[in-house]
């Protein structure tokens, strides 16, 4: 790439990365289909928490994510609004949007999180796990924010300055949000007899969804080779440094290295993703464009 | 006082108070409920400080609060009421002090 401070880089669709503008957009979208399926799934718990304060700190947490998913559905849909005609109709196989684009309109943020059909999400599966219990739920933002907040760290030196900038405001977010969930760990994990197992129940369960989030898939090489995308093998590392420190801390015992799912970044997902997809997306379907 | 009213299983009452900037003081904001003192400063930080309200945070377990009793307001408040010369601005300054 050139480093050339005249050629400067600019984060415009068309610009000048080595990757592919579609590699780019998949690439803008598993981090934002993360962000918008965590977000749905902890705002679930909106009206329902364990007492009022959590009830309030978990939608904090949750519009959270739907910020970072705006911002970065913003910006793949000015990605997409670029791509030439005939990629976009390859792009996604939604009836819906495919008609947009016969009708030459641009699309926009809410088209991308509330038209695109469940093969065209590129979430981790870990993320669209059901939230069950506290515990669960406790144990998944855990896994998910210290993923989250290595990978944000590492992407603040992007080449790519619009995720640099969004790296860098998210940032603040997801370190509180992974000294949440580890307080939460440490206070259920080393708690009475019953917190202990649920939580040690949940760590086991969800376990086999955490390789996933630091196993490159070839978007994520591509965009690490071009010097966008973050060093995944290099998150491995400090991510299972900083999930056992906070298991072992817990009281929890940390589970054995074992076959691990895969294949929501490329769009495959568990049967959840449909359900969470019916109910997120059914207004906009039903009454397109309604406002309110 | 905060009178024990409440279910034993329930965590302890705490009070919140919030400087709204740099340079004021804390003001009560309200309470929440805790199992700590960590967990007070993060629960009155998502319930008292998510429209931009606050820059610290104090939290004090509600049952270390002593207030006065209401009942005894007349001695306590009511003999100040006619000295008004305790009020600096009761005084006359000469002109020639400045900043005052």
């Amino acid at each position: 790439m050139n480093q050339n401070s005249e050629n400067k880089i600019l984060s415009t669709p068309n610009s000048q990365f080595l990757i592919p503008n579609s590699i780019l957009l998949l690439y803008t979208l598993q981090i934002a289909d993360n962000a918008l399926i965590i977000g749905h799934r902890i705002s679930e718990w909106c009206g329902h928490g364990p007492i009022l304060e959590q009830d309030i700190a978990a939608t904090n947490i949750a519009l959270d994510h739907l910020g970072q998913a705006r911002s970065l559905y913003q910006y793949a849909a000015e990605q997409f609004n670029a791509l030439p005609a005939e990629d976009k109709m390859k792009m996604f196989s939604s009836t819906t949007l495919q008609a947009k684009l016969t009708a030459n309109e641009n699309i926009d943020e809410d088209d991308l999180a509330y038209l695109r059909d469940g093969w065209d999400f590129h979430n981790v599966l870990l993320v669209e796990q059901n939230n069950k219990d506290w515990a669960y739920t406790v144990v998944r933002s855990f896994f998910y924010d210290a993923f989250n907040f290595f990978f944000y760290s590492a992407l603040l030196n992007s080449a790519d300055t619009t995720f640099a900038a969004i790296a860098e405001k998210s940032l603040k977010e997801v370190t509180y949000h992974l000294r949440w969930s580890s307080e939460w760990m440490i206070r259920l994990g080393d708690g009475t007899e019953e917190s202990h197992q649920r939580m040690q129940d949940a760590v086991d369960y969800l376990w086999s969804y955490t390789g996933e989030m630091t196993t490159a898939n070839e978007t994520d090489k591509t965009a690490f080779a071009s010097g966008i995308g973050a060093d995944l093998a290099a998150i491995k590392t400090a991510w299972k440094e900083k999930v056992s420190a906070v298991i072992n801390e817990s009281s929890l015992a940390m589970p054995k290295d074992a076959w691990m799912q895969h294949g929501g970044k490329d769009g495959s997902h568990t049967e959840h993703l449909g359900y969470i997809l019916a109910e997120m997306q059914f207004m906009q379907r039903a009454y397109p464009n309604m406002e309110w | 006082m905060a009178q024990q009213t409440t279910n034993k299983n329930e965590w302890p009452l705490w009070e919140v108070f919030i400087r709204s900037k740099a340079g004021l003081d804390h003001k009560h904001a309200g309470s929440i409920h805790a199992a700590d003192a960590e967990m007070a400063i993060e629960n009155a930080r998502d319930v008292y400080t998510r429209r931009m309200e606050g820059v610290s945070i104090w939290v004090v377990e509600s049952k270390y609060i002593h207030a006065s009793e209401p009942g005894q307001s007349e001695e306590l408040f009511e003999p100040a009421n006619d000295k008004i010369y305790r009020h600096p601005t009761f005084y006359d300054l000469p002109d020639e002090l400045k900043h005052m």
